[in-house]
């Protein structure tokens, strides 16, 4: 009910959580703010537009890893012979970075139609992991933030939010963090494809900056390990994805990330 | 086929499995050892990334000390353990990397 009367809220909300964020930059905190608090503000948008900046923030160390991968992709969809417009495109409407790697790949190479789309399709089947995963956490909210929030609902922002998720039950507007997490990672997703279209750049391999989304994965997963069912899921899946790598389309992700889930199952029930 | 026919197919598809069971969620009951395993989702699917990242370089098994992303990684994984600090466990790795990378 409450959810129900808040759509058009929440829009309001961005926008003075935008503006709060300026002032908050100012002064350094909002709450040494009370008359903006008081005339435009109820103590309701303050926490959903925490809840939003809580999002941007914990994906901006990610934005490091990710700009790169964008520009990259946008050269080499442009030396595949993609024109821009469709290149721009992919990243909007796919909005999937290995599968548009990929994608553009195959492109070049020539391969039919129905395998690329069969190689996203299978590229991106750990979406419904993402997707049964934070589905509790966004049950109540309307259908229509549903289909926005399942859009933005990508590796880098599923990471960050399900991990906050999982440390901080029950908070409210904690759709909010998926929406800040989900847009810094579009924006930044269609701002670096741009400059890759546009600039043809690429920062040099030698930086390793690809590393640090591996070392990002590393910060999050640490958290979420909290039991021995955790422990045994993520020792499991890393063993088998190592040993299952040579399989095509990322079909080892997905073996390894069941048979983990399935022996971290097993091992709760052993106690 | 043409490109922009495969982005539309293949960005539908992407979509539906992102929306699959946000959406269903809510309308249908799920039983408990399924809500008890999606709680294990994160660290299984993290961990599937992470291992072949630093074990594999160049598409080839090294569990040699000449793998410098598997040393900075290590390193990595003792800061985020000790910390739990984000920035500062990608900022030793990506340190431990580049120094690794120089003095070889």
């Amino acid at each position: 009910m409450l959810e129900n009367r808040s759509g058009k809220a929440h829009l309001y909300m961005i926008f003075f959580g935008l503006f709060g964020f300026q002032i908050s930059l100012m002064h350094h905190h909002l709450d040494r703010m009370p008359e903006v608090t008081q005339t435009t503000r109820s103590p309701f948008s303050i926490s959903a537009a925490r809840q939003f900046w809580t999002g941007v923030r914990i994906e901006l160390p990610l934005l490091l890893g990710v700009i790169p991968f964008g520009m990259i992709y946008g050269v080499l969809a442009l030396e595949a012979g993609i024109t821009p417009v469709a290149a721009q495109a992919m990243s909007s409407l796919l909005f999937a970075g290995s599968a548009q790697i990929i994608t553009v790949e195959l492109v070049r190479t020539a391969v039919p139609g129905f395998i690329v789309i069969l190689t996203i399709f299978l590229l991106n089947l750990r979406h419904v992991l993402y997707s049964a995963s934070i589905a509790p956490y966004l049950a109540q909210l309307p259908a229509r933030w549903k289909l926005l929030l399942a859009y933005l609902l990508t590796d880098e922002a599923y990471a960050v939010t399900i991990i906050h998720y999982t440390q901080h039950k029950d908070a409210p507007h904690r759709h909010m963090v998926l929406l800040g997490a989900g847009l810094t990672l579009w924006s930044a997703w269609q701002l670096s494809t741009t400059a890759g279209i546009l600039v043809g750049a690429v920062i040099p391999s030698e930086w390793s900056l690809d590393f640090t989304i591996a070392l990002t994965f590393i910060a999050l997963v640490m958290p979420a390990i909290r039991d021995r069912p955790g422990l045994v899921a993520a020792f499991t899946a890393g063993i088998t994805a190592v040993l299952a790598y040579s399989l095509p389309y990322k079909l080892g992700l997905v073996l390894a990330s069941l048979v983990g889930i399935a022996a971290g199952m097993w091992s709760k029930r052993l106690r | 086929m043409n490109i922009w026919l495969m982005i539309l197919v293949g960005g539908l598809l992407t979509y539906a499995m992102r929306l699959s069971f946000i959406l269903l969620m809510g309308k249908i009951e799920f039983p408990e050892w399924l809500r008890h395993s999606l709680s294990l989702v994160p660290p299984a699917v993290l961990s599937a990334i992470i291992f072949p990242e630093l074990l594999f370089m160049d598409g080839r098994l090294d569990l040699s000390l000449d793998n410098n992303r598997l040393l900075a990684g290590l390193v990595a994984i003792l800061v985020a353990w000790r910390t739990r600090n984000t920035l500062l466990t990608i900022a030793v790795g990506m340190a431990a990397l580049l120094i690794l990378q120089a003095v070889r």
